[in-house]
């Protein structure tokens, strides 16, 4: 155990000149595919003076709440309302909004911008909230996350997911590249990049650190990457593979799949690769480990019944359960933020597509149709499910609401994108 | 050494620009997500070197896979006789190591293939100790379907690649 500490924990050449020429080509352009049935009707129309700022914060805004496919725009011209003035609501639900965000921005000295907004109901004809920021300039994309966020929760009670980051692979020719982007797949940045597989990224609860699988050592080998500092730490480096992190929701501990006894079986180990303990103990394969939100459960596929099927088993271990029952190959389990749901993949047919259980009906619905669907993610706040897919013999990625109804596809020229994980909430 | 602190300080210096917080603020700061915040790092790679005997064209010993057929771990018999030449080479050179490297098709979940790769390299890894080979000298790993061979959709290509490789010490 010490030798793994020690002599594996890598000291790394950060080369943030070489990452970035890639990154900057390789934008995930997102198209929306499908919109939920009834969109709610919001007016978000120009903070006054923002012509002030060198870039608008309300197209931010309007992108973010149009994309969750929740909300359509309600278009009032070129007009600008203030947040220090109550708007004439019953004027604005005249024209379909059924809510109205107000803003303004007041340059500051130092040369950041004070941006303030205010959110009202135009049928019950009172406010719901308002914020305020001081922010620099170059923030206008995070401050627009931020309120996008605010108006989201207020109107649909559950946390906006526009302040999170994404990671994913892509592989262009021999090269492979774990990227970090913006929830809007802006800001992509390489935080690895190889000329060997990278597979299974898997945020922290922090947000700050990714674990995943990389093949530079011509082998799978486990590495929690600090990302702000580049600094990585080999977690599992046992004599066969290490493969499939998942992190605890402590942020201490992960679950991982080791072959160092023999078959592939779940172990638990600490984030600095200390205090190795195995879970289960089958003869076969034991793979794709997933914690409930709680902490109480791990979710994971395995072959003992004689097909790859999901079951779960306390964290400390004990005796698994089988959860899924119908067809021949259900894989890749990810309970949902709630704890109510669990998305997976299932075959059908030869084709692999992404399907909702309902833990507590254990109700199953299938919610993707392309053949190729894989490697799903749930957004923090449980309401989208980002996967992985193809279009066009390239790999991209794609998400689909937890209802189904909303669809988006991300995808990046002439690349292949693959392996997506949805980050959590920011602590601002 | 100084070469190696430079990013870390880089990123300092980026962390500590993006900030945003001040005294008189009147919300909470808004993150720099411009370029502080992930610094990218660049893997070293692993460069073998090959062992003249061993890659000779006219010794069995020069031929590394051995192929499965689909959803099985059963070594065919058409590779006894090649299992048997490494098994025997291990046997006769115990300082030499080999790790094996387990192959899937691309069809289903990267770590359920991962694990099944797993298998295969498991199954040969065993089939060499039966020849003679000491548990101590192999090491079975797997690629899963991360490398293929053949990269179309057709059924040839999905068996050329549901299959377990042998390195020797030095190719890997």
């Amino acid at each position: 155990m010490t030798r793994m500490t020690a002599s594996f924990r890598s000291l790394v050449f950060a080369v943030l000149v070489a990452g970035m020429s890639l990154a900057a080509h390789a934008q995930l352009s997102i198209e929306i595919t499908g919109a939920g049935a009834t969109r709610f009707p919001i007016a978000v129309p120009m903070f006054e003076s923002e012509g002030a700022l060198p870039r608008s914060v309300s197209d931010v805004v309007r992108d973010d709440l149009e994309r969750s496919g929740l909300f359509s725009m309600v278009n009032l011209g070129m007009v600008a309302l203030t947040e220090a003035a109550v708007p004439d609501l019953a004027g604005l639900r005249g024209r379909g909004a059924d809510a109205v965000l107000t803003g303004s921005v007041v340059p500051l000295s130092d040369g950041r911008f004070d941006i303030r907004v205010r959110l009202f109901d135009t049928q019950k004809q009172t406010e719901l909230g308002a914020m305020a920021m001081r922010v620099a300039p170059a923030h206008h994309r995070a401050t627009g996350h931020r309120i996008a966020d605010f108006v989201y929760e207020k109107l649909t009670g559950l946390p906006g997911y526009f302040s999170t980051r994404i990671a994913y692979v892509v592989k262009s020719g021999p090269r492979y590249e774990l990227q970090i982007a913006d929830a809007d797949g802006e800001n992509p940045q390489t935080a690895l990049a190889s000329r060997e597989p990278i597979i299974s990224p898997a945020w922290a609860p922090d947000g700050q650190r990714l674990a995943y699988v990389s093949f530079e050592a011509k082998k799978p080998v486990i590495y929690v990457h600090d990302l702000p500092s580049g600094q990585r730490r080999v977690v599992a480096n046992f004599r066969g593979s290490n493969s499939a992190p998942a992190w605890a929701p402590d942020g201490q501990r992960l679950a991982v799949v080791l072959t160092r006894d023999g078959p592939s079986q779940l172990y638990v180990v600490n984030a600095d690769g200390t205090g190795v303990r195995r879970i289960t103990t089958s003869s076969g394969i034991d793979t794709e480990p997933a914690w409930s939100h709680d902490g109480k459960w791990i979710y994971f596929t395995s072959d003992r019944g004689g097909s790859a099927q999901i079951y779960r088993i306390a964290a400390e271990g004990g005796n698994p359960e089988r959860v899924t029952f119908q067809g021949n190959y259900n894989v890749t389990p990810r309970p949902s933020p709630d704890g109510r749901s669990l998305v997976f993949v299932t075959r059908n047919e030869g084709r692999f597509q992404v399907a909702i259980m309902d833990l507590s009906s254990r109700q199953t619905t299938i919610l993707t149709d392309s053949v190729r669907d894989e490697s799903p993610s749930f957004a923090p706040n449980g309401r989208m499910i980002l996967y992985a897919s193809e279009s066009g013999g390239r790999g991209v990625l794609a998400a689909v609401s937890s209802d189904g109804r909303v669809k988006q596809r991300l995808s990046i020229q002439a690349a292949d994108v693959r392996e997506p994980a949805w980050g959590p909430i920011p602590r601002h | 050494m100084k070469k190696l602190l430079l990013p870390a300080l880089l990123s300092v210096l980026l962390v500590a620009c993006g900030g945003t917080g001040g005294p008189q603020q009147t919300g909470a700061s808004v993150e720099d997500r411009t370029g502080a915040g992930v610094a990218t790092v660049t893997a070293p790679g692993v460069t073998g070197t090959g062992i003249a005997a061993l890659t000779d064209p006219a010794s069995i010993l020069s031929r590394r896979s051995v192929y499965f057929d689909f959803d099985s771990f059963v070594i065919r018999s058409e590779f006894t006789s090649l299992v048997e030449a490494h098994g025997r080479f291990l046997s006769q050179n115990p300082e030499m190591r080999m790790m094996i490297q387990g192959n899937t098709d691309e069809r289903g979940s990267r770590e359920y293939n991962l694990a099944l790769g797993q298998k295969r390299a498991e199954a040969l890894k065993q089939a060499l100790m039966l020849m003679g080979a000491r548990e101590s000298q192999i090491e079975s790993v797997s690629l899963g379907e991360e490398k293929p061979r053949c990269t179309e959709r057709t059924e040839p290509c999905f068996a050329e690649n549901r299959r377990s490789d042998m390195l020797y010490t030095g190719e890997f």
